[in-house]
């Protein structure tokens, strides 16, 4: 293995990686993300977020796992406090629009079709439906799915990440490129608990931490409202931070690592 | 599963850099894939051909390296391999790591077909 950068050229793959141009041919050194046109378009979204004050928040989670619940439960807590705006991703079906609408909140919902994922593309689009004059919050519910999601940036400030009780606490062991960028875990529906001997709030926790993640962990149930509280006070403290930042002159992207690319980018 | 649209934008991308470098096709591309990136080479590999039909790329060569983990540890600063659901330091064990290599998804090189072949532009390598 390379010393410089831990990249695993091997004596089968260097033809790959040194092969020699051939006539009327010439080699560019290129060195961009792959996904440089969504990382453009979502640091675009993320300074319009920032241009008005707002915090934007990506909900990811496998389906079923409560997150539109929980946006209801949270509406009903912070709609008085906070103007909030959700733009909602499903492959068919207004149906998670129309119960967050029924909160009182303006709500977009994207039809993906039978993409598995949002992108900073299909997030602008959605902003032009909006009304995001005085907006404070911005949840953007991604398709639930524990892959796809996570490989593309939004502009999101902050990831949050849903692992339900009635799933399995390895979750984080299994998809860790979904929980290695979640800023929070949220463990929810934790009024099953009771009836569950299979799911240790404690090994799941661990499992983050296995991925080098800080995050902190809440456990909230939206129907019983056990727990919903932390969550509702994390979110005015990330609010008061996003302020902050703002006020700095600066902003914030999830809590993926990007410096791995970057010192790659510098070594060679 | 997202592979397809990966493949799409990287295709995208290497018809800016056929078109600003005035080339006629691009014929080989290399590429930096990390376990982290959440992408599977094989998946990129086979979704390819269908992103570049039509395009500057098409039958062009995808060459994927693929990077391995590696964390620093924050406690005892060693630098080690990792797995992709372990990136815990293997020095001392310690969870507070933080990652030098693994989430790359990088276009590294473009090898391209120039439009006219004169000796001056043979062996021209900015690699």
């Amino acid at each position: 293995m390379c010393d410089t950068c831990g990249c695993n050229v091997t004596p089968g793959n260097q033809a790959f990686a040194y092969k020699p141009v051939e006539k009327g041919a010439t080699a560019v050194s290129v060195l961009q993300g792959l996904l440089k046109r969504n990382d453009d378009q979502a640091t675009h979204n993320r300074a319009h977020f920032d241009s008005r004050g707002i915090l934007a928040l990506n909900l990811m989670s496998s389906p079923g796992s409560g997150k539109t619940a929980l946006l209801e439960a949270t509406i009903a807590a912070l709609k008085r406090e906070f103007n909030i705006a959700v733009i909602e991703g499903d492959l068919e079906t207004e149906n998670d629009a129309e119960r967050i609408r029924a909160q009182g909140v303006q709500a977009h919902q994207i039809v993906t079709g039978t993409a598995c994922h949002l992108d900073a593309h299909l997030v602008h689009d959605a902003l032009h439906h909006l009304n995001l004059q005085d907006v404070d919050l911005l949840f953007i519910e991604n398709v639930g799915n524990l892959v796809c999601p996570a490989s593309f940036d939004l502009g999101q400030h902050l990831n949050v990440s849903l692992l339900s009780v009635t799933e399995g606490d390895d979750k984080p062991a299994k998809y860790p490129v979904m929980f290695r960028g979640a800023d929070a875990m949220l463990i929810t529906k934790t009024d099953l608990l009771p009836y569950l001997d299979d799911f240790d709030p404690a090994r799941a926790e661990s499992y983050l931490r296995n991925l080098a993640n800080p995050a902190p962990v809440l456990h909230l149930s939206a129907r019983s409202n056990e727990g919903m509280a932390a969550w509702i006070d994390w979110l005015r403290a990330q609010l008061s931070s996003q302020h902050k930042r703002l006020a700095a002159g600066e902003s914030r992207r999830p809590a993926i690592q990007p410096e791995g690319a970057q010192l790659h980018a510098q070594a060679l | 599963m997202h592979e397809l649209a990966i493949c799409q934008a990287l295709v995208e991308q290497v018809n800016d850099i056929v078109r600003q470098r005035g080339a006629r096709s691009a014929s080989r591309l290399r590429l930096r894939v990390g376990p982290l990136a959440g992408v599977v080479p094989d998946l990129l590999v086979s979704a390819f051909p269908l992103a570049a039909a039509g395009t500057c790329a098409e039958g062009a060569e995808l060459n994927i390296v693929n990077a391995s983990i590696r964390v620093r540890c924050q406690a005892c600063g060693a630098e080690t391999d990792a797995l992709p659901n372990r990136l815990l330091c293997g020095s001392c064990g310690d969870w507070h790591t933080q990652l030098t290599a693994g989430d790359e998804l990088i276009l590294e090189s473009v090898e391209l077909q120039l439009a006219e072949v004169s000796d001056r532009s043979l062996e021209v390598q900015d690699v």
